[in-house]
């Protein structure tokens, strides 16, 4: 469904996003592990086109719904932007505009891309608000974005990332800033919807252990590549990759013997090469 | 109270108009040892950082900070005996002025409490960089251009500067990269050691918490619902609550890569 071929993203002179391919069917929960610079945000705007300048695509293709974003004119990218592919963040109050009601937000949404009355498109807001987990959704659907709490404003977002029901959603680090037991909750609303909608998830994530809880699959990437693509049991169960076995070395999980100092990436990067 | 008791807080309660964000704590923290305080936003755990850090007064209850009463101090004597108490906080970056340098930021706690002269100082921000592994030539750098470990390492610098016993860690590798993680955790590992500091190592985060401290509370809408050494509280949580938390923590996937954890599988 989302094809990404020989991807390159780039600053003049240097490239950031060294030749991505990576490909997304219905249904699909994908990994995409990487630190903080390994260029997986970079991979994931240019998928929305939304690269923030100096940095643009510089070659390959983004393939989806016929069009392909690499090269498809911006009136293009502005249908497919929320209908073919829709994003959410790390931070839901990037999203939200703090002095709109967060019904109005996601009813501007829905009419963005459907030609549909303010009174349907305002119970489409309130049944998605229903389908993301908002309590009472009818009342809250009149609230402000501070009036929520991080996990439910970032259910918020998720609602207003369905309203065109797109076919590809991308969730950049949705969970970071959340407590436990919420990243848990919002993980399995993001499951349910996989199921339910048939849409494709690219979850972005710098911790392989909460990739492994949500993704079929991960790819690794590091230094504008991907390094190790493989099913989340076989990333885990046999990494082939040196730097996927210092991610996973360097994971603080509940197996790791306190008394022992912690694996550090450093010990790897000379085999890594 | 025992000389190996660096802080000994009382029964603390916090209200604000009408709602309690403190409710009956009592916590001891050993010199040299790590204490581990697990809760989720807004269970009240930062509330009662600030009371026992006495950037705040309870409600009711004490502070007992190296056998002086918190509560019974003010202005100048208050400040000489926060010089003691330290913190490194979540936001690496944002938590750095980013228009001064990594020495000036370094500095500044020792030019606050009027320690040395200009040449000492240096000496000593040469002592600390080197200290929480950062080169020496990272001392004329700005936050902006350093990474969020890095910046992370100039927030412990300064925080151990003035030779405090106690830090607090509060969400100290929460906002960091899982593989900058470790180096920053077994960085404060190795301080301690070094050092004898004492931390409270304040998380939501309950792998990183068990793999700091050995002493754990878990704090649930304003109290400390159940506090055990670190193995009872993993194999044998006793609250209903810790059992939500640890069952929420993402698993991961066996390995069998013939790495040398043999002895945990």
């Amino acid at each position: 469904m989302l094809d990404i071929s020989g991807l390159t993203v780039g600053v003049p002179g240097r490239d950031l996003v060294r030749g991505v391919d990576l490909a997304l069917a219905a249904g699909e929960r994908v990994g995409l592990v990487g630190e903080s610079g390994s260029g997986k945000s970079l991979l994931s705007l240019a998928c929305m086109r939304l690269n923030p300048p100096p940095t643009r695509i510089t070659g390959g293709a983004i393939r989806l719904d016929g069009r392909d974003h690499a090269t498809a004119s911006e009136k293009e990218m502005r249908a497919a932007r929320g209908a073919s592919v829709a994003m959410i963040y790390q931070d839901p109050l990037t999203s939200l505009n703090p002095v709109r009601t967060v019904g109005r937000q996601i009813v501007e949404a829905v009419r963005a891309h459907a030609d549909t009355g303010r009174a349907a498109a305002r119970r489409r807001a309130v049944d998605l608000l229903g389908e993301v987990g908002i309590p009472e959704p009818a009342v809250r659907a009149d609230a402000y974005p501070h009036e929520f709490s991080g996990g439910m404003r970032q259910r918020v977002v998720i609602a207003m990332a369905l309203a065109a029901e797109p076919r590809v959603l991308i969730a950049d680090e949705p969970t970071t800033a959340l407590d436990v037991t919420t990243q848990a909750r919002i993980l399995a609303l993001l499951d349910r919807i996989a199921d339910e909608h048939g849409t494709a998830v690219l979850f972005i994530t710098h911790d392989l252990a909460v990739a492994a809880g949500f993704c079929r699959r991960v790819e690794v990437m590091r230094h504008g590549r991907i390094v190790e693509s493989a099913p989340t049991e076989r990333i885990f169960a046999h990494p082939a990759h040196p730097y996927t076995r210092g991610l996973l070395d360097a994971l603080c999980t509940l197996d790791v013997d306190p008394d022992r100092p912690l694996a550090v990436l450093d010990d790897i990067e000379e085999d890594a090469g | 109270m025992t000389d190996d008791i660096l802080l000994d807080a009382r029964d603390l309660v916090m209200d604000f108009s009408g709602t309690r964000a403190v409710d009956g704590v009592s916590l001891e923290l050993r010199r040299g040892a790590t204490f581990g305080l697990v809760g989720e936003s807004g269970c009240g755990k930062s509330t009662l950082t600030s009371l026992l850090l006495g950037l705040r007064r309870p409600t009711s209850g004490t502070v007992r900070f190296r056998g002086t009463e918190l509560g019974g101090l003010s202005g100048t004597a208050l400040r000489r005996t926060r010089r003691h108490m330290q913190m490194v906080l979540q936001d690496p970056v944002g938590s750095l002025n980013r228009r001064k340098t990594v020495a000036q930021i370094i500095a500044l706690p020792l030019e606050v409490h009027g320690e040395g002269d200009a040449a000492a100082r240096r000496a000593r921000v040469g002592e600390l960089l080197d200290l929480v592994g950062l080169p020496s030539s990272s001392a004329s750098r700005r936050p902006g251009e350093l990474s969020g470990g890095q910046c992370q390492r100039v927030g412990i610098a300064r925080a151990i500067a003035l030779h405090p016993d106690l830090v607090v860690l509060d969400e100290a590798v929460s906002a960091i990269d899982v593989a900058t993680q470790a180096q920053i955790l077994n960085l404060l590992r190795s301080l301690q050691t070094e050092l004898g500091l004492t931390y409270l190592f304040v998380s939501h985060d309950l792998a990183v918490v068990r793999y700091m401290a050995p002493e754990i509370a878990v704090m649930h809408e304003g109290r400390i619902v159940e506090r055990a050494s670190r193995d009872d509280l993993f194999t044998a949580p006793r609250e209903e609550y810790t059992r939500t938390l640890i069952d929420a923590i993402p698993r991961v996937p066996v390995r069998d890569d013939g790495a040398d954890d043999g002895a945990a599988s």
